[in-house]
This record gives structure tokens, sequence and C-alpha cells, in this order.
């Protein structure tokens, strides 16, 4: 797992309500055994370009100084939809690597932990407010997101505390291999299955007569 | 409260936990697993390449469903889709896990197939790389979606961490009008409480619509969870459940079923067991449904009207239903039915079993598809085609002009390249009418199946209660 700890950059703002991760990454592009490095360029490909393939020049990540943002602000329900995990790549090759947003498609939520890219949530309110303070610097105004603090500071240094699960903060400060400390409890696994082998038999079984 | 009543989320959850590691977090077993084709074999070579061995390949099923082409003799299926078919092929083999083939019976789309051979069980956690895995909650499962990454830990430990989510009860009480099918009210409840009313909720539907309703309709039902963002969707086990998996495959047989069958009749709730948000919906008031947007939650019953933007105060809402009609093409204010509607798409996990096809095919027969249209028809699974071939239902679809199709995902996503042109307008009885998801600015609208096979013929969306009067 990659590693998140503090991150200072341009943010760009994407309120529009229930994004989801068919907007992110069509499912055509993640196709196939070798689709990584690819995804980049087609990420939010629906709103990025016009019917004829050139730029849109309305989307504000073809804008600079957002086209540089590592941060996006995002609206409502941002991430719903497929599971895939291929729009949490897709935005990384894009160059993000955090996202504040005043809540998350649940699935997309893990993936981006699993990723390496953090996912925070705020109220509503705070979200706005810090999408108008951008707006204002033009997109000039830097945003820090600080996972070891737990804290979002804002272009004009408003600071905003975020709760995040400690497994998961910790895991992201340590760059956590998560598979790797889960076989470091295999004994407990195994203890559990052989249990559960006597109170549910019929779920080691498929299609068995006892 | 009664003192220690649960809610049937409760047990199911408390049963899988291996290990609490606080703030509401555990580690649970994973009962079942089921792989498809899409991210299947990069998970499997994810574990491969850290040379670990797969934990429990026994526990462990896969299928093709998201990428093989559904025309006939399985012709034009894309390059990079037979990478990922071959790929699996190879690996699951390699690992000792049971594939459903192509062609074979029990191949199908993932929630089809489940259910269908009895994978799926009352009590069991199960999880797969497709967020429409609530879908198997329809049998009493704890059954929800799960990421690329997630899939590796699961095949290299058989567990996963998660968030304890809180419990939502969604009772359906009364008898659904004549026309209205488990879609309607799904997508009724969408509407009411909107794409994120259930984001961090486990949700259980409950009520007399509920239980008076098949099998394949809760499946349907659960199917739709994720649309609300809850990640899991149930419904408690009955004797209709039991009935249905005793002539499953894989379902647990002689003595193991009666053990089993006597365990499962202690999973749903417990009266007087508390939820953290309760939602009651009439299902005595729903008229059938179609969305008119780019979300499941822009829906209205078909005698309805589209939303005017300009009767719109808030001004975040009006310019997100002003995009979502530009994108649709659609008049504000003006009636939904009439729209004209240039392909039908019945399939998906959502609405692709034997029943659908039974419901759509009733009002195929004896009638023609619009010359307008160009309507498919995919069935969910290889033994769904097989028993509708057998019922004659794939004659009454042709000789109306539908195309009888091979199953799988299909158009419901267009993951096999089968996609709905740009600014062509769909009827489908999936589940997501997302900006693309059909196509690059392919305009989709979700329907039942019995909706859909009305704008077939009427090559317009219609009102499928007023076709009776039709020739």
């Amino acid at each position: 797992m990659k590693r998140f700890t503090r991150l200072t950059s341009i943010a760009a703002p994407l309120m529009r309500a229930n994004i989801d991760t068919d907007i992110v990454i069509r499912i055509e592009r993640m196709v196939g055994n070798s689709i990584r490095g690819g995804l980049g360029k087609w990420c939010f490909a629906a709103l990025r370009y016009l019917p004829d393939g050139s730029e849109n020049p309305d989307f504000i990540l073809n804008r600079a100084p957002y086209r540089d943002a590592e941060i996006l602000v995002t609206g409502p329900n941002f991430g719903c939809g497929s599971s895939r995990e291929p729009a949490v790549w897709a935005l990384q090759e894009m160059g993000i690597k955090a996202i504040v947003g005043s809540g998350f498609g649940d699935i997309f939520y893990n993936n981006c932990f699993q990723n390496g890219v953090l996912p925070v949530v705020l109220d509503p309110e705070i979200v706005q407010a810090i999408a108008g303070e951008v707006e204002e610097t033009q997109g000039t105004g830097r945003l820090t997101v600080d996972l070891d603090a737990c804290e979002v500071t804002t272009p004009s240094g408003r600071r905003h505390a975020f709760a995040v699960e400690p497994r998961r903060r910790s895991a992201l400060l340590d760059g956590l291999d998560e598979i790797g400390a889960t076989l470091r409890r295999d004994g407990e696994i195994r203890a559990f299955q052989e249990r559960d082998r006597g109170r549910r038999p019929w779920i080691w079984t498929t299609g068995a007569e006892e | 409260m009664a003192e220690g009543a649960k809610t049937m989320f409760a047990k199911l959850w408390d049963d899988h936990v291996i290990a609490e590691l606080g703030n509401d977090t555990a580690l649970l077993h994973v009962d079942r697993h089921i792989l498809h084709d899409l991210g299947g074999s990069r998970a499997l070579l994810d574990v491969k390449e850290r040379g670990l061995p797969v934990h429990n390949p026994e526990l462990t099923f896969a299928t093709i469903d998201h990428t093989i082409s559904s025309a006939p003799g399985r012709h034009g299926t894309i390059p990079r889709g037979v990478e990922l078919m071959t790929a699996l092929r190879e690996e699951t083999a390699a690992a000792g896990i049971r594939l459903f083939d192509v062609d074979e019976a029990g191949q199908g789309i993932v929630h089809v197939m489940g259910p269908e051979l009895g994978i799926t069980l009352p009590g069991s956690l199960l999880v797969c790389g497709d967020s429409h895995t609530c879908t198997h909650g329809g049998l009493g499962a704890l059954a929800f979606g799960v990421g690329w990454s997630e899939l590796a830990h699961v095949l290299a430990t058989q567990t996963l961490y998660q968030k304890r989510p809180r419990a939502m009860r969604v009772c359906f009480e009364g008898r659904p009008g004549p026309g209205v099918t488990p879609k309607d009210l799904i997508l009724a409840l969408i509407g009411r409480i909107g794409v994120d009313g259930g984001t961090g909720y486990a949700v259980e539907y409950a009520g007399s619509a509920i239980r008076d309703m098949s099998v394949e309709g809760r499946l349907t039902v659960c199917n739709l969870s994720v649309e609300l963002g809850a990640k899991m969707g149930m419904i408690a086990p009955d004797e209709k459940t039991f009935e249905h998996l005793a002539s499953t495959p894989l379902a647990p047989k002689g003595v193991l079923w009666l053990r089993a069958v006597e365990a499962w009749r202690r999973l749903p709730s417990d009266p007087g067991a508390v939820f953290d948000l309760e939602v009651e919906i009439d299902a005595s008031r729903v008229s059938p449904q179609i969305t008119w947007g780019t979300s499941p939650e822009h829906v209205v019953a078909v005698d309805g009207r589209i939303p005017d933007p300009a009767a719109i105060d808030d001004p975040e809402r009006r310019k997100a239903v002003e995009t979502a009609l530009d994108y649709m093409g659609l008049q504000g204010g003006a009636s939904i039915a009439g729209t004209p509607v240039d392909w039908v798409f019945i399939g998906s996990c959502t609405n692709s079993r034997l029943s659908d096809l039974r419901a759509a095919a009733e009002v195929a027969r004896g009638r023609k598809v619009n010359p307008r249209v160009r309507a498919w028809v995919v069935p969910g699974s290889e033994n769904v085609k097989r028993d509708a071939v057998a019922e004659g239902l794939d004659k009454v679809f042709v000789e109306a002009g539908f195309e009888w199709r091979e199953p799988g995902c299909s158009m419901c996503l267009a993951s096999n390249g089968e996609q709905v042109p740009p600014e062509q307008r769909s009827v489908s009885t999936s589940n997501r009418n997302f900006v693309g998801r059909q196509g690059p600015r392919a305009r989709t609208h979700l329907a039942s199946p019995t909706m859909a096979a009305a704008a077939a013929i009427m090559g317009a969306i219609a009102d499928v209660r007023t076709l009776e009067h039709l020739p």
C-alpha cells in the first residue's frame, strides 16, 4: 500500500452531486490484462472531452491552474455506483492524491485507501466553503491535507479536523501491507474455520449429503 | 426494545466475526466468493505474484459474464475480453477453483448464477468484485461488492476488514397494483430517499409485499440496494427461499439440509429488534416507474411528468436537473410517456431471470416490435436460457421482432463492447442510467421487463397498464 502523510496542493472543486465511477472511468478503458498506465487520459472522459475528442474548455481540470491539482474537492456521494477499482487508478494517473468531499460511495471509499489515496469526509457546509475559498483565489490558493494531524487547512489558514478510522490511518501512514498483516493472524482465521465446520457444516460442503 | 432482540443483519454480521478491531471494525470470514472475468484473473495473479496460495479454493467459484459477446454463437467477443477469459480459465484451473464456463450449464451473470445454483445460501457471507453483489441478500445472505484489492485479500486470507454499517428497515406494505413489479417498488424507494439515502446502512426489506413476493422478485429488490448507496440489502429467508434452494445443485442435501434449514429459520430479525432507520412505502400506491435522468433517483411514475427545472427553487438542484435533461435530450415539464425510443434491452443482473422473461414475453406475445426500435433479450444465465427455450419464450420474442441472445452482462454496462449508440434512447431493465453507462452519450431509461417490452412494441415510453387495449 502507498503511504500518505501530508499534501499541500492546488485543489479543484468538482461539486456536481453523485459523480459515479462510470463517469470517472468508462468500462471499456478497463477491460484487458494490462490497463495500468493507460487510464489517466480517460479519467472523466465524458466531462473532459467534447464529442469531437477535443478538450472541453469548461471542464475545471482542463483549466490552469486546476490542471495541476492533486486534490479534488467534491460534492455529495462522489464515487457512487460500480465497485471498479480502476476509478481510483485513473484518478491517480491523473495526479490526484486526496479527495475532500461531503460523502463517498462506500466501495470507492475503501478502494481509495487500498491505493494510498486519502478520501476526507467533512460537513457539506465546510466542503462548500472550501470550494468557495479555492475559487476566490482562482485556484492558486493551496489546500493542505494532513493525515498525521487529521486536519485540512484552507488557503486562508482555516483548519478543519476530520475523522478517519484509526486502522486505516495507520495503514496509510505506515504504507501497511494488509494481506501480510492479516496472514499474521492466520492461526485465528483457521481456528474460526475449524469451529465453523462443526457449527455450520453446510457452508463447507457444496451439494454433498452427510 | 425487546431484551436481546437482534436484527437479521446483526445476526449475520456477528456470525462472521473472527476478530473485533475496535471502532466498529471487524475481521470477517468470507463463506462464498465468486470471481468473474473482468477482475477475477487480475486478483488471482496478484496473489500468485506474491507467492501465496488461494486460502480456500473450495469456497471460491468463478464464471464469465462481463466481457463475453451476447451475439448468437458468441461472435464478436472483443480481443481484450478474450485475454481476460483466457487468464481466468488458466488461473482458476491452477488454483483449483470451479469455473462455470461459457456455454456450460451454470454459466451466467454472477448475481443470477449464484442464487440459481445454490452457491448463495441464507446466513452466508458472500462477496464478489461487483457492486450488485447485494442481489444475493434476496436469499438471506450478507452479500456485498468489494474492490479489486479486496478480492486479492479475500483470495489470500478468506477474510475481509469491514466497518459495521448501521441497520435500516424498509417495509413495503400492501398489494402492488396491476403492472407493478418488484423493480417498480425499489425504484420508487430510490426516488423517495435518494441515491445516498442508504449510504452507511445495511438494508433489510420487509413488509407484506416482500413476504408475498417471489424469490426472483426479492433478488431484483436487493439488486438495487447499491443504487440507494447501501452496500448490503437483505430479505429474511422463508419457506419460498427454502423451496427455491431445495432444487439447486450446490445447496446442502440430506441431513445437512435439515440442519441448515433449522439454522436458517433463526435468521429473521427478532420481534422488537431496533433499526437505526425505518422507512415505510405503501406498495399499493406505487405506479410503474421509469427514470428520466442520469441517476436512479431521477425516477417518475410512467403516467407522471418530467420535472420542470423552472419550478425548482434550490439553484444546485435546478442545475442538476437541467444538466440531466440536457444529456437525456428531454423537455422539463413534459409527460414522460410517448417519448420515442430507439433501443430496448431486457437483461442484466436486475431483471434477466426466468420470471422476468416470462413477464416480458406475455407483453410481446402476438405483438410486433415497432420498426424504429432494436430490441434485445439477453437471458441472465445459460440455465435461464435453456429453461426459457424449453417454454418457447425465445420463439415468442423472435416472432415479435426481438433479438434472442446469449447470456451475459451485455448492454447493461457495455463492457463487452455492446453499446447503445450516441444520443440514442434506450429503455433498459438494468440498474444504472448513468452518463455513458450503455455507451458514450447513450440515453438510458430504467424500467421493469414488462415496461421495457411495452416500449419496444409502442416505439415509445408507454404505460404497460394501457397496453391491453392495443392491437
